[in-house]
This record gives structure tokens, sequence and C-alpha cells, in this order.
């Protein structure tokens, strides 16, 4: 059928634009998912402890709660995993080709954890009913290490496309060596993992908090909202204090070794000692626009002394310099903002609690509590935005150009479309679900599950 | 044997398994989509959900576990296939996407028109998935791959021995499924079930037999470096799986007729051998090549300490992915995991 191979699709040569697009979205998506699989299971299993060893019902009821909302994250986010790994071949095929050698050695560990974690989720969420108390909270506890194991190795081999090496190029820039223990301990992923790590705990346990802080402010006062909003926001204030400091170490880290990366985040035009450290505003090539300046901040940030040398753009030849410099500052100050936010909001549950052993009693407390889930997702993806954006134009830094990378494929713009729609519909739907089971619990009906199509006459209604 | 052969032998048995269980959980869902309005298809629908919902996650890994063995031990067979097939490769995500999806959204959903839009969901793209990765596979076996990759998007997967290929996916998917819900409908006890899927298998089995003569046909027309070899190194595990289909299809008939309880003990081991010994007799039968007749394993892959970390982690998936798998079936089996 040599007609239809000729069909174009689309214009291969936007293929580039298509194909990031598709990549940032789905893995925006997925990013989510997969922060509820790595911090999740611990957060299940804290109020699964409580509820044993207390015999505290409010903790085992949220402990099945939450893990019944996990079958569904877990599903979909199996799904939309699955689709990133066909990416790499669907839109990075000459990526793939090049350095699927050194690239793929990080992934083939993260096999073995994802496997033992779906098993484990699968005897977990499934087991509550025949298992014992004990041996039910054990088998959770592969999920927690798997979960942390399974990011360890993606990042790894995402801090590896950031600083790339263990391996060794021949003149035709084939990889004919490579050196499998550099490419996992790559210098990204000293900071990139824990940095990934600690986020996946904070979304979750803001995440969830707000849930519980919604249902409080329409009155639902009880144990179980109380025990529910806790729990979550514990582990999540823990983490932040953590992250910023992890944070802060990647961002010097980023400066030494991917100045072009820096230079864009922060907005710097020329390399120089007593660098400005801009919060917020436009980036141009003249200057911040509309930024709150504060002087000398930024090489104190990077050096812990004003006479600190920071790299700008002007000394990064243009054609390797990151795009969407506004872009890229203002998801980078986002990040940090709302992690600080976020590091207030813990410091002021320590405080009252250290006080009046409670919650603070006003509902702006509840309101912030609110809205901390929403935020600590858009620090999230704010990160991936600074990590990947301002990577470019590279896929593999200082080696591939993501330009040389992408499929001459036909068609990306249409499966590009073909994906938002899809991933539209599974993420609504995946939403209405939670919301419903929540409903459900709280009318304290029976969940529909068992019969998958129940007769007409006993469909709920 | 080499490093390259070794992992050739590793993405082998990553295909068994993803083959036998991948499949058999396709075939549940397909078996879904052909049982019939809500109160008719209630009782098989219940009983498959039952048999899936702890294990297809599990099952479903190995196809992730395929592809990072692709990618980092053979990256240039692997990029050369995803930029030639990637039409029925991006369908089949779409379909894994839309089945992992609609299986866990039926559970969960409330009423019978959301349960009924994500159970057809479900049972319709757990038919188109396994159709589009026979297309691939038999499209790689026709030789349509060219090493260098960007081979046509459409001719080469739109000819007889891939679609045929597709089709034996879907069938034996099925018969797998089948077979297996014989033992999980005979635990719960149940006679009229374990005869509704035993008729099932037969049928499914008598698709698959089809496909494969008549791909047979086209393999000796179109991919002839295969035939050959097939009828010569691989005749024996040829002649082992027509074996234990024979086997299958004499229990089969006894148990519709239900005069053998016992002996549907020995089905799922000889079906599976069934399917086994095909998928090795097409790797014997396409060896030294990766992809026929255009990348020799050796030719394709990746530097050796890459290669040996490989084999180093399927040694260590050996030893813990496989034990905890026997687990999670063995607590499945029991109907100790369960809502």
């Amino acid at each position: 059928m040599p007609s239809l191979d000729a069909l174009p699709l689309a214009a291969s040569a936007s293929n580039l634009l298509a194909a990031r697009e598709q990549m940032a979205f789905t893995l925006g998506f997925h990013i989510v998912l997969s922060c509820i699989g790595v911090a999740l299971p611990a957060t299940i299993l804290v109020a699964n402890y409580i509820g044993l060893k207390r015999d505290d019902g409010d903790a085992m009821e949220l402990a099945r709660r939450w893990s019944k909302a996990m079958a569904v994250t877990f599903a979909v986010g199996a799904v939309t995993g699955t689709v990133l790994s066909f990416e790499f071949g669907l839109l990075w095929p000459r990526f793939m080709d090049r350095f699927g050698a050194a690239f793929g050695i990080a992934f083939a560990i993260e096999g073995i954890f994802f496997f033992l974690e779906a098993i484990f989720l699968a005897i977990y969420i499934y087991g509550w009913k025949r298992l014992s108390g004990w041996a039910h909270f054990w088998s959770g506890v592969p999920m927690v290490i798997t979960g942390i194991g399974g990011a360890f190795a993606v990042v790894a081999a995402n801090g590896w496309m950031n600083q790339p090496q263990g391996f060794t190029l021949d003149a035709a820039g084939k990889v004919v060596d490579t050196n499998p223990v550099q490419v996992i301990f790559n210098p990204a992923s000293g900071y990139e993992i824990p940095h990934m790590i600690l986020a996946a705990y904070m979304v979750v346990g803001f995440l969830v908090a707000s849930i519980y802080a919604t249902g409080m402010l329409k009155g639902r006062r009880d144990r179980l909202h109380r025990l529910g909003l806790l729990i979550p926001l514990v582990i999540a204030c823990i983490a932040t204090p953590i992250q910023l400091f992890v944070g802060d170490t990647a961002a010097r880290s980023v400066a030494d070794h991917q100045p072009a990366k820096f230079a864009g985040m922060e907005c710097i035009q020329e390399t120089g000692t007593h660098q400005t450290e801009y919060i917020g505003g436009i980036c141009t090539s003249s200057g911040v626009k509309g930024a709150i300046p504060i002087p000398d901040l930024d090489s104190l940030l990077v050096g812990f002394s004003p006479d600190t040398k920071v790299i700008g753009l002007n000394d990064i030849p243009a054609d390797q310099r990151p795009p969407a410099n506004t872009l890229l500052h203002l998801s980078f100050d986002a990040m940090v903002g709302i992690g600080t936010a976020l590091l207030g909001l813990g410091a002021w549950l320590a405080f009252v609690w250290w006080r009046r052993r409670d919650i603070p009693k006003t509902p702006w407390f509840l309101r912030a509590v609110a809205i901390s889930g929403g935020a600590s997702v858009l620090a999230l993806w704010c990160g991936w935005i600074v990590t990947e954006v301002g990577r470019q134009p590279w896929i593999v830094q200082g080696y591939m150009r993501t330009a040389e990378a992408v499929t001459p494929a036909h068609g990306i713009w249409f499966s590009f479309a073909l994906v938002l729609l899809l991933y539209a519909t599974i993420g609504t739907v995946a939403i209405l679900i939670l919301r419903n089971m929540s409903r459900r619990w709280r009318e304290g009906s029976a969940d529909p599950e068992g019969t998958p199509y129940a007769p007409p006459t006993e469909a709920p209604s | 044997m080499t490093r390259a052969d070794l992992c050739a032998v590793i993405l082998w048995t990553g295909a068994t398994f993803y083959a036998l269980f991948g499949g058999a959980d396709f075939g549940g869902g397909f078996w879904d989509l052909v049982a019939g309005g809500a109160e008719r298809g209630e009782r098989p629908r219940a009983l498959i959900q039952r048999s899936l919902t702890p294990v297809w996650e599990a099952n479903h890994v190995w196809l992730i576990f395929i592809l990072v063995v692709l990618w980092t031990a053979f990256p240039p067979a692997f990029s050369a296939v995803m930029t030639t097939l990637y039409v029925p490769i991006a369908l089949a995500a779409v379909g894994i996407v839309l089945r992992g999806s609609g299986f866990a959204f039926r559970k969960s959903i409330e009423g019978l028109a959301g349960k009924r839009a994500a159970g057809a969901t479900f049972a319709i793209s757990s038919l188109l998935t396994p159709f589009f990765m026979g297309a691939v596979v038999g499209a790689i076996a026709s030789g349509n791959v060219p090493g260098d990759g960007d081979g046509a998007p459409f001719s080469s997967w739109l000819e007889p021995l891939p679609l045929l290929t597709g089709v034996m996916f879907v069938a034996s998917g099925a018969y797998l499924a089948a077979v297996f819900l014989i033992g999980d409908a005979r635990r719960g006890g149940d006679d009229a079930l374990q005869r509704y899927f035993a008729r099932r298998a037969l049928a499914a089995a008598a698709v698959a037999g089809v496909a494969a003569a008549f791909g047979l046909i086209e393999l000796h027309a179109e991919a002839r470096y295969i035939f050959d070899r097939l009828v010569d190194e691989g005749l024996p595990l040829v002649i082992l799986s027509a074996v234990c289909g024979v086997g299958v299809l004499a229990i089969l008939l006894a148990a519709v007729r239900r005069s053998a309880a016992a002996s549907t003990r020995l089905l799922r081991p000889l079906a599976a051998g069934a399917v086994i010994s095909v998928i090795w007799g097409w790797g014997v039968a396409q060896f030294p090549y990766l992809v026929p007749t255009s990348l020799k394993i050796a030719q394709t892959a990746a530097p050796p300490d890459t290669l040996s970390t490989v084999i180093v982690v399927f040694i260590v998936a050996a030893i813990l992915v496989l034990p905890a798998l026997g687990l999670l079936y063995w607590l499945s089996q029991k109907e100790l995991l369960g809502e």
C-alpha cells in the first residue's frame, strides 16, 4: 500500500515542537501519579500502623480508604508510565538508538523495583479481608522500599541526561563502551534523586491533607478528618525543610555543572560577580523587567560570597542557550516560593502544636492546607520545567541535541492531540471516581465493587 | 553463548512470560467483551474480574521489561522497530491505556451506564491491543523492518502475515484465558461456568489453529528465512507445540462432555506449553537475527558492560521477582486476595 505510506499526516518539520509538547504533557500527567505511587504507600502504612498498634478504628479506616484510592491511581499510573516507555522510541528514536546502551541501564534496574511494587501493591490492596492484620501490614512494607528504589533508578536516568558520564564514544559518535556504575551515580543523581523523592512525599502529604482540610472547612470536624489531615500533613512538613536544603544544594550544583540552565533560570545576562537575585519578572536580553531585585544575593547563594562569579547567558553560545527564559525563571521562582510558603505552613503547625497540642484553630490554617496540595503539584511541575526546558537545546547535555533525537515519523501533532483527549478523559474520570468514592464513604454506603455489571434493578440509583 | 545471545534469551523469556500471563489478561478482556448483556454475562464477567484484578498490573510489567531490555541491550533494533512500526505501536499504547484504566474504573465507578462504558472500553481495548502487538511482531518476522529503521509506516504491517499474527495473538490470549478460567471456575465449584469456558477455549483454539495454518503458508511465501529454519532447527518445538495442543483439545472435549474432572489439572501446563514452544520455535527460527533479516543479535548489541548489567539485573529479578510473583499467584489462587 505505497499510497498510504506517503500520506502526509502532518508536516514532519514541526515534529520537534509537537514531540516536546507531547512528552512534557505525558510526563507532567504521569509524574503526579508516580508521586502517589512513591509516597502514598508510606502514608497508608503509618495510618495502618497506628490503627493496629493502638487499635484505632479511624486510622484503620483511613488506611483502608487510601488503599482503595491507590488501586485507582496505581492502575492509571502503570499505564501512563508505559506510554512514556513507548514514547522513548516513538518520539526520540535517534536518542535511544545512540544512547540506549547507557541511558537504559538505570531503567533496567527500575524494572525490578516496578515489578516488586506492582506485586506487593496488589497483595496489600487486595489483602485487607483475608490476610491477618500484621501480615497484611508487612506485605505493604516492600511497596515503600520499591517506590523509593524505582524513583532512584528513573531519576538517575534523568540525572544522566543532565550530567552524562560513564560511556566512551568512537569517532562516529557511537557508544562503544559503558561504565554502568558511573552512569547510575552521575553527579546530578546525587541531588536530583533526593529532591524528587522528597517532592513525592511533599506532594502526597499536602495533597491528601488538603482533601481533609477541605472537608473540615465544610464542617466535617470528626476525628477521622482530623487524623486524615494530620498524618499526611506531618509527613509533608517533615519533608519540606529537608527539601529546601536539598534544593539549595541542587541549585548550586546546577550553577557549577549546567551554567546555561542556571543563567536561564536566574535570568543572568552578563557573567560577573555581585550578581543580583531577581524575584519574578520578565527576562529580556537587556535585563529583567518588573522583578524585585536583591543585590548580590545570587552570587551569595551560589558561592556564599558576593564576589562569586556567576556565568551569564552572554558566555553561552547563542545556539546553546535554553529557550523560554521567562518561563524558566518564573517556574524556578514559583517552585522556590511555594516550597518556602509550605515551610512556613509547617512552622505554623509545629508552633501551635508545641504550645497547645492541637492544630491551629483559625479557618485560615485549614484554607492554607486546602490549597497546599495543588500548590505542591504546581511546584513539582515547575521543577520539572526547570530541569527539562533548562537543559534544552540538549537531550543529552553537551552530546546530543533534542532536534537530532526526534523521530522523522509523520503525525506527531495528531498523536499529541489524541493523547490530550485521551488523558483529559481518563484524568477527569479518575477524579470523578475518587470524589464519588469519598462521597460514598461519607454516606456509609457500600462500594459498588464485585459484580462488573449489576443488572439494572440492583444498580444504585 | 555470547553475552548478546544471553540478552536475546532474556528478551525472549520476558516475551514468553508476557505472552502467557499478559496474553491471558487480554484474553480475559476478550471473553468479557463477548459475554453478552449485563444479566447474561454477569457470572463469567464476575469470574474474569476476580481472576484479573490482583494480577494484571504485575503481569503488565513484563511488557515494560521487554521494552527496557530491548532498548538497553539492543538500542538500534529498538529504534529500527519504533521508527518503522510506529502506527501499530502507538495504537497498542493507546489500547494499553484504555484497557488498564477501563478495567480499574469499572470496579469503582457507580451506576450501570458508567460500568458499561468503562467495561466496554476495557473489553474492546483488550481485543485491539494484542492485535496490534501481533501485527508488530508479524511485521518484524516478515522482514519488513530495515536495519536503519524508517521503514514503510503502513505497508510494513498491513500485509497478510502481520495481520494473521495479530489474529493469532488475540486467539491465543483468548485460548489461554479460557483455559485459566476453567481452573478458576472449578475452584469456585461452578460446573456450568467450567463448561462455558471449556467451549470457548475450544473455539479459540480452533481460530488460533486456523490462523497458524494460514500463517505458515504466508511464512513460506513472505518470510522464507524463518519458515526454512522453523521446519528444520525449530521442528522439535513445533512438534511439541502440536502435541501440547492436541492434548489440550482432548481434555477440553472431555470437559465439555463433563467426563474428565481430574485430567483438567494438566490443562494449564499443556496450554502454556503449546504457547511457549511456539514462541521459542520462532526464536530459534530467526536466530541469529534479532530483526530478520536486517539486524543480527551481535550487530545490534550494546557494549559488553551494558549487556552484563542486563544479565545481572535479570538474575536479581529471577531471585527477587519470580518468588514474589509466585507468592502473588499463590495468594490469588488460594482466594486470599479480593475486595
